[in-house]
């Protein structure tokens, strides 16, 4: 009764080699290393710079332990920090030659010391926490009310622009709020005037009132394009934090969305917030200006001469000089949009700019009075400018909607386009949540969390060894292999451990060992009762499963409370403490079965089990049970 | 070894009024202290800005504090954490002023006090995220009240959800009320152990239910409270080593998990404590009051006849 059939003692075997090597990358430790990716779009770490990095440390003569290509990122492990450092200085001089311009991140970083086959096999250490790594953690908020007044600032030149090609006349356009206020003479251009609305503009509802003598027009955005707006907006924030954090080299940077309105940012292993804040925060400025013409400025641009007053020299992005006038006609702040797009007519790329009312007059202006000459778009980021385009202006450019066209591939349209809008965010985010955890408060956390489950653990064996003698040997292994699994679950599933993780840990270890001692009990109880060894363990594990799984359930509930509600250490807490549950439902009952069936179940005549004193009330003499 | 060496069942429903007597009032205290001294709540809750900071020496607590003062800020606590070398310094969010520049220049100031100054842990919260993990923390406790009692009430009878709940419940607002009390930080780990302790000391009681429903169906001809009595009775052992396992665990976690683990393990322990007497003086006894029956146990109504009344294995299905 007490046997399980192969095809168990199988699942066993399985479930214990798949979770041994999952859980074995977290005992081989953590290597200095240095990691290289891209710092901007165009630049692809490939084979290529892998040639480059390894050439580069050869010369050098650093040995790495491993340099491998893995994704968009090259990974140099190294054997010490001093290399690491080395290293780190060797790649960077190869890798960027101009270090004001780099096109690589060259970051340092830790990787894990488990060897490629490992590694091959998808296996890697848990992931750890910022809590437990040390590093940055900020919590952002955007602003989706001004994002939605920025959408219908440009929506209203939009209208105006249409309204003026359909020759449709109304007297003043204002945008109130998230809204485009239209006003007119008379109901027949009314009429006409949400004709146009309904067939151009499919992001807006109207609604119309007679005001006086006048007719109003007032057009919103429709729920679901606000929300796609909304969405653009934090997916374009996502956009310009991922091209800022480049810059700070962080090996691992995670930027992510978080519920609606939401973005998380972790640095692990930055120190430096003020740094930190202070590039996230930053602005980037667009500004528009012409390009100088006169002949000294000609000249200064092929590099004689100076540059003549009132004009400044900055370099395109090709390393093209360009001498560009100090007065200023537009800022950012009248961009409302960039897409890269087509032209209608040549089908060549181009990148498609929209200006806000404001813009466009003074656009307009410009142009009319500038046809056949040259402006320039430039774009400051740490007070450092660079041309990003320098067209020539072909016609006068009313409407607000400007397109950039000309000896463009299609990369480059993309490129100039997300630069254009990288200068500025789509919405405002203001920072509501930040966290920074130094690096020796990290690692001290580790130690404490391992140490409170290490002896723990060894405190609940010893006595469950002492009082149920074999059986608690038993559920002891059980308890470790619940422990076993639980490690190679989290290591699987890369979820994030923090700190009241490791101590989820713990108390699941404390609450697994519940199912052993339930049936543990039960067997003693069943013993006291005069059932025969074996039928005592086949009752006693029938028994004590309902209880052992009603038990959990309820535990459960609370987890995934925890989970669905909770957020940040909660959160932490809540994964561990549900994954933890499950496994010990496995290892508790089936595992441990497994083993008390492999050692006892083949003894057909068994006298007695090794599961401490069993007592019987009735005569008061103790039974000590044996071998 | 064998602790407990029980002749016979233990009369624990004869003294069910006292026990509830005494759990009443310690509810009773913990209400008051929690409505009159209030929880002191963390800074995650609250919204501000939290410094850790350690020196190289024992750290001088008024000149930390007189250095902040100076700053300008209102209502900044200083204190030890851990060790005397550690100190934590509480700035409440201020109107007008970022996280980055406070915390930017308490450093500052600090390292100007004493160059052995090093920052170990910054945290700010601002006040709109305070309000939400609040409002969080309470929708997560309604989660798991319904969805514990919705279980119970399926899998055994809508009397043993209430009395669990109820006892369970009153675990909880004694941990709070120590928290209030004694004026520990409430803090999310906290938050999140008081949650824990609730869904495991329903495990507790759901234990002994379980046996209360066998021992029905077991025994014919005891009453009610005889059933509950032997119940608890052959469960005792296993509810005290269960939990002081756990409490094993904890207890290591209180000794070598540090003081961000501090208030976490000791709600734990206090939540453990209690889980103990309220699932086996409290629960039981509730649901005795609210008068369960064989008959709201054992489905299917009259006794089965093909049973034999002796077989104490009779009706255990499983």
């Amino acid at each position: 009764m007490n046997r399980y059939p192969v095809w168990k003692y199988v699942i066993i075997v399985i479930a214990m080699v798949v979770a041994g090597l999952y859980a074995l990358p977290n005992f081989f430790g953590e290597s200095p290393a240095v990691q290289v990716s891209a710092a901007k779009p165009l630049v692809k770490v490939d084979a290529g710079t892998l040639t480059l990095v390894e050439a580069a440390l050869k010369t050098a003569g650093i040995a790495p332990d491993m340099v491998t290509l893995d994704g968009a990122s090259i990974k140099v492990r190294l054997l010490d920090t001093d290399t690491q450092l080395k290293a780190k200085d060797v790649i960077q001089r190869a890798l960027i030659p101009d270090a004001g311009n780099p096109g690589y991140v060259v970051a340092l970083n830790l990787l894990s010391r488990s060897p490629a086959w490992l590694t091959a096999l998808n296996a890697s250490p848990m992931y750890l926490g910022l809590d437990l790594r040390g590093g940055v953690h900020f919590m952002l908020q955007v602003d989706m009310e001004a994002a939605l007044t920025k959408r219908a600032e440009s929506l209203s030149g939009d209208v105006r622009t249409s309204l003026r090609e359909k020759n449709i006349r109304h007297s003043g356009i204002n945008r109130v709020g998230q809204t485009v206020e239209v006003r007119f003479r008379d109901a027949a251009t009314l009429d006409a005037a949400k004709a146009v609305f309904d067939d151009q503009f499919a992001d807006l509802q109207t609604v119309d009132v007679a005001e006086g003598a006048e007719f109003k027009l007032t057009a919103s955005i429709k729920p679901e394009a606000a929300r796609r707006i909304q969405d653009q907006a934090l997916k374009q924030n996502i956009t310009t934090l991922h091209n800022r954090i480049n810059e700070l080299g962080v090996a691992e940077p995670v930027i992510q969305q978080q519920g609606l309105d939401r973005i998380v940012v972790q640095l692990p292993g930055v120190q430096d917030t003020a740094k930190a804040k202070d590039i996230l925060g930053r602005t980037a400025t667009l500004e528009v200006r012409m390009v100088d013409e006169s002949t000294e400025a000609r000249a200064a641009e092929m590099g004689a001469g100076v540059v003549p007053f009132g004009s400044e020299r900055y370099l395109e992005r090709n390393g093209q000089a360009v001498i560009v006038k100090k007065q200023v006609i537009l800022t950012g702040e009248n961009l409302t949009d960039a897409q890269p797009g087509f032209d209608s007519q040549t089908q060549e790329p181009t990148v498609n700019l929209n200006l806000d009312a404001k813009g466009t007059r003074i656009f307009r202006d410009v142009t009319r009075e500038n046809v056949g000459k040259r402006m320039a778009i430039l774009l400051f980021e740490k007070g450092k400018g660079e041309v990003v385009t320098a067209p020539v202006i072909r016609t006068e450019i009313g409407g607000g909607r400007v397109q950039i066209s000309g000896r463009m591939t299609t990369t480059e349209a993309n490129d100039t386009a997300l630069l254009l809008r990288a200068g500025s965010l789509a919405a405002p985010m203001e920072i509501i949540e930040e966290t920074t955890i130094g690096p020796s408060l990290g690692a001290e956390n580790i130690a404490k969390g391992f140490q409170s489950v290490a002896w723990g653990f060894a405190a609940v064996a010893l006595f469950m060894c002492m009082y149920y003698m074999l059986f608690g040997v038993f559920s002891s292994i059980a308890l470790a292999f619940n422990l076993l699994l639980l490690v190679a679950v989290l290591s699987m599933l890369q979820a994030t451990l923090t700190l009241p993780g490791m101590a989820a840990m713990a108390l699941v270890l404390g609450m697994a060992i519940d199912a052993n001692v339930l049936i543990n009990e039960r067997i003693r109880e069943e013993l006291r009762a005069g059932a025969s060894a074996q039928a005592a363990i086949h009752t006693g594990y029938e028994r004590a499963w309902a209880t052992i799984f009603d038990s959990n359930i309820t535990t459960m509930i609370a987890g995934l409370a925890l989970l669905a509600f909770g957020s940040g250490p909660v959160r932490g807490f809540a994964v561990v403490h549900v994954l933890g549950i499950l496994t010990s439902m496995f290892s508790g009952v089936f595992f441990s079965r497994g083993v008390v069936n492999f050692w006892y179940g083949r003894k057909n005549r068994l006298k007695t089990v090794s599961i401490g004193t069993i007592w019987r009330p009735d005569g008061g003499t103790a039974l000590k049970t044996n071998e | 070894m064998e602790f407990f060496r029980i002749k016979r069942d233990i009369p624990f429903m004869r003294h069910a009024l006292v026990f509830n007597l005494i759990s009443g009032l310690t509810f009773l205290a913990a209400v008051f202290f929690l409505f009159s001294r209030g929880l002191h709540l963390s800074v995650e809750f609250t919204g501000g800005t939290l410094l850790e900071v350690t020196y190289s020496q024992p750290a001088d607590l008024g000149a930390v504090r007189a250095g902040v003062a100076k700053l300008g800020f209102a209502d900044v606590q200083v204190q030890n954490f851990g060790t005397a070398r550690d100190v934590l310094i509480r700035l409440p969010a201020q109107k007008g002023v970022s996280s980055a520049q406070q915390s930017t220049q308490v450093m500052a100031a600090l390292k100007e006090l004493d160059a052995s100054a090093t920052m170990r842990r910054t945290e700010f919260v601002g006040p709109q995220v305070g309000d939400e993990l609040a409002a969080d923390g309470i929708k997560a406790l309604a989660f798991v009240i319904i969805g514990i009692m919705i279980y119970l009430a399926i899998r055994f009878e809508w009397k043993f959800a209430v009395a669990a709940i109820i006892a369970n419940m009153h675990d909880v607002i004694i941990i709070l009320g120590f928290f209030a009390y004694f004026q520990w930080e409430f803090s999310l780990p906290v938050l999140a152990a008081v949650l824990a302790v609730l869904g495991y000391s329903v495990n507790e009681s759901v234990v002994i239910f379980d046996r209360i429903r066998e021992n029905f169906r077991r025994y014919r001809k005891m009453n009610t409270p005889e059933i509950i009595n032997s119940a608890i009775t052959s469960t005792i052992s296993r509810t005290i080593i269960t939990h002081g396992s756990t409490q094993m665990m904890v207890l290591s976690m209180l000794l070598f998990g540090g003081a961000t683990l501090h208030y976490f393990a000791l709600a734990l322990t206090i939540g453990i404590m209690f889980g103990i007497y309220s699932s086996v003086f409290v629960a039981a006894a509730i649901a005795m009051w609210l008068g369960i029956k064989r008959e709201d146990l054992v489905k299917g109504g009259g006794p089965k006849k093909d049973l034999d009344p002796n077989d104490p294995n009779a009706g255990a299905t499983v």
